[in-house]
């Protein structure tokens, strides 16, 4: 079950506001499809950012995946500790191994995305 | 949704173990269980299991069957000695790989080939056409198992499941054993750079023996580990640095091609001036990995040539690529561009293997 305190992609990104500033990571469901990560790259802070946008680059042993931006915005600041150790998004992908935080971002945007039933749902899970 | 690939007799297992299931060489197969990443340093440091059933196994004998193989493939049969195995390419008229095998001698009139899953139909239909009449062959795969325990560990295990002293089984060299009263054959070969074996046996001892082997250690290993450890040996897979459409000669690999006798496709593979381009070994600068089918340039941006392996390596961590070049640029120091999807990735020409470590050659008795 995924945590309800933010709203989903189905690209499998999620993202939860905290105050006036957005936080995004992936999902558990998308760390375990991709497997060990080895590599990650970020949009660089300022950037601005439209819904849908790739913005950063995940890749494992196996996969090459683009994170998308879940609402427009502007990148406030990045997490570096998942650029120097990628596995914390398979250990933590909801707390520790968030991506990249937004300010002046869309809130009308993130409300339309999907909540943590309809994701699971989505995902095939309970 | 599955239906159109085959199963090992392990599959059972490995779905009960939580793998990750995947095709490979027309078959369903476990691309990892835990991860990618601790199955290759398990293998590294202790002992894995991998599921090789897929492979396929040919009996070829008869009294002609040395000369016939001399012909078909291109490593040195002759001086082999029986009980020992040899690396080598099977090649068509153009000096391309039809596929890229293990030899084990038998005796002085009976080998068995040990072949690629996806291959072995064409293989075996190849080999049957181009043997002598009074010359059998016979695919055993169906009624044969494998597995391959390897890493460092794997010694003290190997010796627990079987009834004959393994101690004194030299790289590359096999030997009959038995187990539960039954023939299995134990080689000292695998695809991982350590030391390690392949067992050989019917499938439902092979069950049986494997998971002795988990119980007394030994972690299971999927397709995806194999990949990583095998790269990081500068090994080749069927399919990616060797194929059909390239002269095995670009492969570079030296001790598995004769210089000294005539085999099929011998006239393009030794000629030297047909030999355009060479396999190489990659250093990508930081931890993103280039991929299978991504061009090599050089630095002034000119294709060179193509990847054929790429991934994060993990007992090196960086990424790692094979590819074949422009003779010219083959040399180890030459500095290369690989462009993917995304960017260039600047890399540099290494020598193989890429990882130094490895512990396949040294002597068992360091293991036991």
């Amino acid at each position: 079950m995924s945590p309800e305190d933010r709203k989903y992609t189905k690209t499998h990104e999620w993202i939860k506001i905290e105050g006036n500033i957005a936080v995004i990571g992936i999902t558990d469901h998308a760390q375990k499809a991709l497997g060990d990560i080895t590599f990650i790259e970020l949009p660089a802070i300022g950037k601005v950012v439209a819904q849908g946008q790739e913005c950063g680059v995940i890749e494992s042993v196996k996969a090459a995946s683009d994170i998308y931006a879940p609402a427009s915005g502007k990148v406030a600041e990045v997490n570096s500790l998942v650029v120097e150790k990628p596995e914390t998004v398979n250990q933590d992908a909801y707390g520790k191994g968030w991506m990249f935080k937004l300010f002046d971002f869309d809130a009308g945007q993130v409300s339309t995305l999907l909540g943590a039933k309809e994701y699971d749902q989505t995902v095939g899970q309970e | 949704m599955n239906s159109e690939f085959k199963k090992t007799p392990f599959y059972d297992m490995h779905v009960s173990l939580g793998a990750q299931m995947g095709p490979f060489g027309g078959y369903m197969m476990p691309i990892r269980y835990k991860g990618i990443i601790q199955e290759h340093h398990a293998c590294r440091k202790g002992a894995v299991l991998f599921d090789t059933c897929h492979m396929g196994e040919f009996i070829v004998k008869g009294r002609r069957a040395l000369a016939d193989l001399e012909n078909i493939v291109s490593c040195d049969v002759s001086s082999m000695e029986t009980g020992q195995c040899r690396y080598g390419l099977m090649c068509n008229d153009k000096g391309g790989v039809i596929d890229d095998l293990l030899v084990y001698r038998r005796g002085d009139d009976e080998f068995m080939l040990v072949v690629n899953a996806g291959t072995q139909d064409n293989d075996f239909a190849w080999i049957q056409s181009h043997v002598s009449s009074d010359t059998f062959a016979e695919n055993i795969s169906d009624k044969t198992a494998k597995f391959d325990l390897q890493g460092p560990g794997s010694v003290k295990i190997v010796q627990k499941i079987v009834d004959e002293p393994v101690a004194d089984l030299k790289f590359y060299h096999f030997q009959p054993n038995t187990s539960h009263g039954k023939e299995i054959i134990v080689s000292r070969t695998g695809y991982t750079g350590e030391m390690g074996f392949e067992i050989y046996s019917e499938p439902e001892l092979s069950l049986q023996l494997w998971n002795r082997c988990m119980e007394l250690g030994a972690e299971p290993a999927g397709l995806g580990a194999r990949d990583t450890l095998r790269l990081e040996m500068g090994m080749p897979l069927y399919g990616h640095e060797l194929s059909e459409k390239r002269n095995a000669a670009e492969s570079g690999f030296v001790r598995a091609i004769s210089q000294s006798k005539k085999f099929i496709g011998s006239k393009v593979v030794l000629d030297n001036s047909q030999k355009k381009n060479a396999l190489v070994g990659i250093n990508l600068e930081g931890r993103r990995a280039a991929r299978n089918g991504d061009t090599i340039l050089d630095e002034s941006g000119r294709a060179i040539g193509e990847v054929t392996s790429g991934s994060f390596a993990p007992s090196l961590e960086i990424a790692i690529a094979m590819g074949y070049v422009e003779n010219t640029f083959s040399s180890p120091g030459c500095r290369i561009l690989i462009q993917t999807v995304r960017q260039n990735i600047p890399g540099v020409v290494c020598e193989l293997p890429f990882y130094k470590g490895a512990t396949a050659r040294k002597a068992m008795k360091n293991f036991c």
